[in-house]
């Protein structure tokens, strides 16, 4: 930099921008809510002269800290339990990053103040950093890590394994639909201001503590990167606020927001956290520690409440929801479960649980081991194959649950799952907030009010549809979570590398009854065959247990 | 006497403790264990690039392996990376996705699925690159600006080549900032895979730093040269009847929604017979005539940017779309067509640039002649790309 100081700098380039004389720019993307001209004031104040060589210098720390990392001879250190859910959690993670990119031009139109286009093109190429920074991470897993398989299939199992469609909400909510509900709410406002706080803090803390430094080095780098990006959610906040038209619409966009984010970045980060660590230090934070911390308190209560005032109408219930989840109704513990429990399904190692972890959840969560342990304890016996099973298709006291068709999540606490008939489709939900997602949010009017511009959820959701029927082994053949000898799983239950006996092959899977789809079962029913399933199901759990036999 | 006081108990800190866990590659032999390379597309050359690993399939395709399809979709119920978001067509494009029911299973088509997938950048743009470069060239402006103010270099130009820099060389900031943002950087949204999306943001990047690299010289010639009018570019850009031409057609470059056009409008056309025509035969010939040494290095830095990085990236982008086994012949009619309606634009924009060339003392080489290299350079860049030259060039 020059002796001209930052401020001054950016002052001077924002006589760059002009007022269209003779052609509109083009206008590619709807919105319902309505901006006033106003001189809303670029909060990055970010300058590409110091721009560059301040990002050259973070890439300068993070390719020497990867340096090290090789050289020092890391990964004689990494724990496996916590490096196989990087599997997924870095097959997912570039895609939301770069569709942050892809989403930045939704606001050039529709939020006219140019002086907030130099902040989001800003984001857009930190975008391209994160997620080709983030591949880059993985590459260097896959290539000095003892198990690459997984990582060395990433982008196409992540495409096809319904974790990845559950993580890939996380990207697609941000470039499609209305353009502020997505650029603006869902990914600035909610997906950066929240949740990031546990994907990129919390999350790298955990790896530290794993033997893995190099998380820690990329996301932490990463982060600093999101304070910007968050600056540019809340300049455009406040532009909408000022509208009282739009407050309905903040009101709609920020519950959706909001429990969608909760479902799928709680569902994935507090399973890596909680069930990927080996660190089981009693003073360590849980999750639920941690997103009262980062979340609760940060963020709700620093950022959202604060807000109140200027007419923001914010989702205390659902917040408060959200930590009932958390806390009272075991989410994270119930989707690990779960997770477990298809580990055949995808393309990564879970270990079991063991005495020492038991423990620590019992003395996190009190209450835990008469919920889960049992079923914790069957997962390690019938972790190697030996004339059995894998764990979904033994008789353990679990039920296999309904896909939620919102968020995709299965509808795994019991009690709160609701039906609906929707386009001609009877659809189940994990809790009331994705019913009305669904029904009422996504839908071209609202409360009355003509929202055109709204988008639409489509696609296959239930993963298990695509295979009603199929045999598991040609299930995961036709996936391609098979290594290179032809039948060995990618996935196991297990962390035991080396003794080919204990390894889990497509010959295993063979012996299965087929997969099933609860979703077409369920609209095969007759309405009071459906009636009776919901009664029976919601009084299921916790921890997938049937409901109980009446007396 | 003395009383030994008991020593406090020490309390252990309360950290993780390292573990060796020999989790190293080749500690133990298994199926996959040397597995060490991204097995899910194919590399255009023998071996896989770093740049391909780090972007290859990043943005799935429904196509390909996404087996579940897009989940949100636009108003109108479309998801993704639509490909009629171009008129221009690549191989496979109009197989209709795979078909997905109850138990049909989540398979696609084989790699590459279409024609698109087949685009790799010859720059090879990701962070560690595009971070390297920008730093680069923004430090060796700041050094060649802060040398030229040390050494009081900008006291050799004379007053009419003053106004020229505050007044024509500000005005391209306004060029360079516009299609940056509103063509580039929101063409970022629009390609069907991940690696036209980035190498379009990069493209972006540079004219938008191109674009402050000129706003920021015109405040440090603001600061060292006395009656330099730092805000002249404005009243330029939004009056005078010279510049009019290259605003329209900015303008119009912007409005364009097809994203290929875009591109190819901007880069093929707009850039050299418009840009290269002001900022090389122009800025560049006449810059030393009139005693300065500054300015070419700052506008050289964005002509690089063009000739040599984002020139390549674009023929890359469309040789593949000319040479289309399926589309060739679709795809030169929409070219040959856009050539028509550009060439004309961009040709009109640069003649009313005119009378530009006779404002420095020191003349450059005459405006026909400019123009002549200008043509020349568009011919045979349309040439390589196996395209005819229009015919409107010779209006």
């Amino acid at each position: 930099m020059t002796r001209q100081s930052v401020a001054k700098a950016h002052e001077k380039i924002q006589e760059l921008a002009w007022e269209p004389l003779y052609h509109e720019p083009v206008s590619q993307y709807g919105t319902d809510y309505t901006f006033q001209k106003a001189k809303k004031k670029d909060p990055l104040k970010q300058v590409l002269r110091s721009y560059f060589p301040m990002q050259e210098e973070k890439d300068h720390r993070v390719y020497g800290a990867a340096d090290g990392a090789i050289r020092g001879n890391m990964f004689r250190q990494v724990q496996e339990r916590w490096l196989e859910w990087q599997k997924l959690f870095l097959s997912i993670i570039p895609l939301p990053e770069i569709s942050a990119a892809r989403a930045m031009p939704l606001l050039f139109r529709t939020v006219p103040n140019p002086e907030l286009h130099n902040g989001q093109a800003i984001q857009m190429i930190d975008e391209v950093r994160h997620s080709t920074i983030q591949q880059n991470l993985k590459r260097l897993y896959m290539n000095n890590y003892i198990d690459p398989a997984g990582f060395n299939s990433s982008l196409r199992n992540f495409q096809n394994d319904y974790c990845g469609t559950i993580g890939r909400q996380f990207a697609e909510g941000f470039i499609t639909g209305d353009a502020i509900t997505a650029a603006s709410i869902y990914l600035t406002i909610v997906a950066e201001t929240a949740f990031t706080n546990t994907l990129f803090v919390a999350m790298p803390a955990e790896a530290a503590a794993n033997g893995d430094y190099l998380l820690p080095t990329v996301f932490h780098s990463v982060q600093s990167d999101e304070s910007r990006h968050i600056s540019n959610g809340y300049a455009t906040l406040l532009m909408a606020l000022a509208d009282e038209g739009n407050h309905q619409l903040l009101a709609r966009d920020l519950r959706y927001a909001w429990w969608n984010n909760h479902r799928v970045v709680d569902a994935a980060i507090g399973t890596f956290i909680e069930y990927g660590t080996k660190d089981r230090r009693k003073d360590r934070e849980s999750y639920a520690e941690m997103w009262r911390r980062w979340i609760y308190d940060d963020y709700y209560r620093s950022y959202l409440v604060p807000l109140e005032k200027y007419g923001l109408e914010i989702p205390h219930d659902l917040i408060e929801e959200a930590w009932n989840q958390i806390w009272n109704k075991g989410y994270v513990h119930e989707v690990a479960q779960f997770f477990a429990t298809g580990w055949l399904a995808n393309y990564w190692r879970i270990d079991p649980m063991t005495e020492k972890d038991f423990e620590w959840f019992e003395y996190k969560y009190p209450g835990w081991y008469d919920r889960y342990g049992k079923w914790w304890e069957n997962y390690a016996r019938l972790s190697h194959p030996n004339g059995h099973h894998p764990i979904v298709a033994e008789d353990v006291d679990y039920q296999y649950p309904h896909r939620c068709w919102t968020c995709m999540v299965p509808c795994l606490v019991r009690e709160d799952m609701v039906m609906a008939e929707v386009d001609g489709q009877v659809r189940t939900y994990c809790h009331e907030a994705c019913r009305w997602t669904d029904v009422e949010a996504f839908r071209p009017t609202y409360q009355g009010r003509e929202t055109p511009n709204m988008g639409q959820l489509i696609g296959h959701r239930e993963w298990e549809t695509l295979y009603h029927g199929w045999n598991w082994a040609d299930v995961v053949s036709d996936m391609g979570y098979v290594r290179d000898d032809g039948k060995t799983m990618v996935a196991q239950p297990h962390l035991d590398l080396g003794d080919q006996k204990k390894m889990w092959t497509l010959d295993h899977l063979r012996r299965m009854p087929p997969v099933q789809s609860p979703n077409v079962l369920l609209n095969e029913m007759s309405p009071e065959e459906r009636e009776a399933f919901h009664a029976n199901y919601v009084r299921g759990g916790p921890a997938g247990r049937p409901a109980p036999a009446d007396a | 006497m003395t009383t030994a006081e008991a020593a406090p108990e020490a309390t252990e800190r309360s950290v993780p403790k390292p573990v060796f866990t020999d989790a190293e590659a080749g500690a133990k032999e298994f199926p996959d264990s040397k597995a060490r390379r991204f097995n899910y597309f194919t590399p255009s050359k023998r071996k896989q690039s770093h740049y391909e690993d780090v972007t290859v399939e990043v943005q799935p395709d429904p196509r390909h392996y996404l087996a579940q399809g897009w989940l949100y979709g636009f108003s109108d119920g479309r998801g993704g990376y639509p490909l009629d978001w171009t008129v221009l067509k690549a191989w496979g494009g109009d197989r209709p996705e795979p078909e997905r029911y109850p138990g049909s299973g989540g398979k696609g088509y084989d790699w590459p699925a279409h024609g698109w997938h087949e685009f790799r950048d010859p720059n090879e743009e990701w962070e560690l690159t595009l971070y390297r470069y920008g730093a680069n060239v923004v430090r060796q402006i700041n050094q060649n600006v802060e040398i030229a103010r040390q050494a009081k270099a900008f006291e050799q130009w004379n007053p009419n080549w003053v106004r020229f820099v505050e007044r024509n060389v500000g005005a391209w900031m306004h060029v360079e900032h516009g299609l940056g943002l509103y063509l580039f950087a929101n063409a970022n949204r629009r390609a069907p895979t991940n690696m036209h999306n980035n190498a379009i943001s990069v493209n972006s990047m540079h004219k938008i730093r191109f674009a402050q690299d000129l706003a920021l010289y015109n405040l440090t010639l603001s600061e060292e040269i006395e009656g330099f009018d730092g805000k002249a570019h404005v009243d330029t850009w939004n009056e005078d009847p010279a510049w009019q031409g290259v605003r329209r057609v900015a303008e119009q470059l912007t409005a364009i929604d097809d994203w290929c056009e875009a591109i190819f409008a901007a880069n093929v056309v707009f850039e050299p017979l418009v840009g290269e025509l002001f900022r090389s035969h122009l800025v560049q010939h006449a810059a030393p005539g009139n005693g300065d040494f500054v300015t070419p290095t700052v506008v050289g830095a964005g002509e690089y940017d063009y000739a040599q990085r984002d020139l390549r990236y674009t023929k890359a982008m469309f040789q593949l779309l000319v040479d289309d086994k399926e589309f060739a012949q679709h795809n030169r009619q929409h070219l040959s067509a856009w050539l028509s309606t550009w060439v004309p634009r961009c040709l009109g924009a640069a003649r009313e640039l005119q009378p530009l060339w006779s404002q420095p003392d020191a003349k450059p080489p005459r405006f026909e002649e400019a123009l002549d290299r200008a043509k020349s350079r568009f011919s045979g860049i349309v040439t390589e790309l196996d395209l005819d030259v229009p015919k409107e060039l010779n209006q």
